[in-house]
């Protein structure tokens, strides 16, 4: 009988920790739950007012407490666009470099550099931005860039240095560890065989990489690229402090511009009325709804491959 | 195929282009690690000469000068910065714990993977969106900002990254470990937490300060939570200082003597960011573990 007792109270501790381990796990999930909630409800009064109509017009006035967001869309859309376009052949050149040419002591130090890029605080690229980036962009980029292909809109127009290309280069710098680390992984997950099949028939190093190892991880390479577009589209700090901050859709990657991101980050202090602070939290929420979808189809991707090489 | 060659000639011409195409590649690829690697160095060489030159005594010191004078220090954004790393650590590293340790131990089948699928979610969710949630969770019904909202920020940011490196952590003590402990008649709770979780405390506990590394760097969740202060905070209630957006504050203002102190400061962030993923890297490392 005291036996049994006793393994009955065991039993009772098992399920009191089983249950508080599982309450805290779901409260993760739940902050998730919680953040749409309430950025959907500080943001009512702007949804009510402004409906869809936010997403599509382009003033943004807030002393007539007048938002339209399309030109903060179109700055996001933009920067991440330009910085994925910059960063992806870049990223996959590196997880390239670091599974199948470097030797394995020179992939460790290169691959721990990368991941270094993605430890430094965004505070500090932004600072390196106004200070390093901006200038040498203004002096010696921007204007060889107008001389040379000036004759597109993209490269028209006065080289401020701060602006949208600017933006787009500091994304592509913080986004490529997040693309090319997870590139090394589906690349690693490729088996031994399928290389040693491709240089058996006479590939070349190239060769069996394109055919054994990029052919095969498509889905893979996608998902990580998505992976860095969600982060790029959400990056805050340095895009804030180079992207020269004035709303406006410009097709010249040196005009100045906004994000999403950069707003809220902008506005936060002067946002006295109860409209605009509404606005602004109609932009998180949007954000949010961009990312949280980016980010579940990027791993829905991601896990895929790791899924179908684990079997 | 053109038949005014031989197959063998045609063979050999085309091996001399695929053996360029071949070199080529090789040079691009390795082109792309050495340009991917340029900013990292730009960064640390103006981070360094520029931080070096305007760190000095008052820096640490002083708090911030009005506008205009000079000098002036960062100690009460460097106190700050700790306060806020404290209050995130205190809310965040049972959270994250307790969190890995059910995704490892219990979080098995569909209902697991969900869970792990949201925590990934809430790991890539942009860091100004958990600022912004913060702001509406705790910012405006206190009406006023405060360093616990702030640490709280921060909390919500690092618990995913503590829960799914605990979670690896865990999943590498060997099943039969587990079974010796529920031989010998431990309750599983006993086994999970003097067994388990007591084997690879060192291990996660890097895991822990990475996440909080990490989190010192942060600045967007911080500004419209601990938002700012140019003086000593008085009280968890009270707006605060932070490294991370003083340094912020400094760079986009027109003073060259801010200017100056904000390098400090980044030097500051970069030195603390870089020497904990070089110590956690040798600890975490397979020789110096098999070593043990």
């Amino acid at each position: 009988v005291k036996l049994a007792r006793r393994r009955k109270d065991l039993h009772y501790g098992d399920r009191v920790f089983a249950l508080v381990l599982r309450f805290a796990s779901i409260s993760v999930a739940g902050v998730l739950l919680l953040i749409g909630l309430f950025l959907f409800k500080a943001a009512l009064p702007s949804i009510h007012k402004f409906g869809w109509s936010f997403f599509v017009t382009s003033v943004w006035d807030p002393v007539h407490e007048e938002f339209g967001a399309l030109p903060v869309i179109f700055g996001t859309v933009a920067s991440s666009v330009l910085a994925i376009l910059l960063s992806a052949p870049l990223s996959i050149g590196v997880a390239l470099f670091l599974t199948e040419i470097a030797p394995g002591r020179m992939a460790n130090v290169i691959g721990f550099l990368i991941e270094m890029l993605a430890a430094i605080p965004s505070v500090v690229y932004g600072l390196w931005g106004i200070f390093v980036l901006a200038p040498w962009l203004r002096t010696h980029v921007e204007p060889l860039l107008g001389r040379t292909l000036g004759f597109l809109p993209l490269f028209q127009g006065p080289p401020y240095g701060v602006g949208m290309l600017a933006a787009g280069i500091i994304l592509a710098i913080m986004v490529t560890p997040t693309i090319s680390s997870f590139c090394r992984e589906v690349f690693r997950a490729i088996p031994r065989e399928q290389r040693e099949a491709a240089l058996a028939l006479g590939a070349t190093r190239w060769e069996m990489m394109r055919l054994s190892v990029l052919r095969s991880s498509r889905p893979g390479i996608f998902g990580a690229v998505i992976l860095g577009l969600g982060r790029a589209l959400g990056e805050t700090m340095a895009v804030t402090m180079v992207i020269g901050n004035r709303a406006g859709i410009s097709a010249s990657l040196f005009a100045p511009a906004q994000t999403m991101a950069s707003t809220i980050a902008n506005e936060y202090v002067e946002a006295t009325s109860d409209m605009h602070l509404a606005a602004l939290m109609e932009i998180g929420i949007a954000l949010f709804a961009v990312t949280f979808i980016i980010n579940s189809i990027a791993r829905l991707f991601v896990w895929r491959v790791g899924s179908e090489t684990s079997r | 195929m053109r038949t005014d060659v031989l197959p063998s000639d045609y063979i050999r011409r085309s091996q001399g282009r695929r053996r360029t195409i071949n070199l080529g590649m090789c040079i691009l690829i390795g082109l792309a690690a050495a340009v991917a690697l340029v900013p990292l160095f730009s960064v640390f060489i103006y981070v360094f000469s520029q931080g070096a030159s305007s760190v000095n005594l008052a820096f640490f010191t002083e708090l911030p000068k009005p506008v205009g004078e000079i000098g002036g220090g960062m100690a009460n954004a460097l106190v700050g910065t700790l306060i806020l790393i404290s209050i995130a650590s205190l809310i965040g590293i049972p959270w994250g714990i307790m969190t890995g340790t059910w995704l490892s131990e219990y979080g098995r089948g569909r209902f697991g993977g969900m869970i792990r699928f949201a925590i990934d979610l809430l790991a890539s969710t942009p860091s100004i969106i958990l600022g912004l949630f913060v702001y509406a969770l705790v910012v405006m019904p206190m009406k006023r900002f405060s360093a616990l909202a702030g640490g709280f920020a921060l909390a919500v940011l690092m618990v995913p990254t503590i829960a799914r490196s605990t979670e690896e952590l865990l999943k590498l003590v060997p099943v039969h470990i587990r079974e010796a402990g529920l031989a010998l008649g431990l309750p599983r709770w006993k086994v999970i937490f003097s067994i388990v979780l007591r084997g690879s405390r060192g291990a996660i506990a890097t895991g822990v300060v990475l996440a909080l590394a990490r989190a010192a760097g942060e600045t967007a969740p911080l500004l419209f939570t601990s938002f700012n202060n140019q003086f000593w905070n008085r009280g968890l209630g009270q707006p605060i200082a932070s490294m991370s957006v003083q340094i912020y504050t400094y760079a986009i203002s027109p003073y060259d003597d801010w200017h100056r102190q904000a390098w400090a400061g980044a030097l500051v962030l970069v030195l603390l960011v870089l020497a904990v993923n070089i110590v956690t890297r040798i600890l975490l490392s397979p020789a110096t573990r098999s070593a043990k």
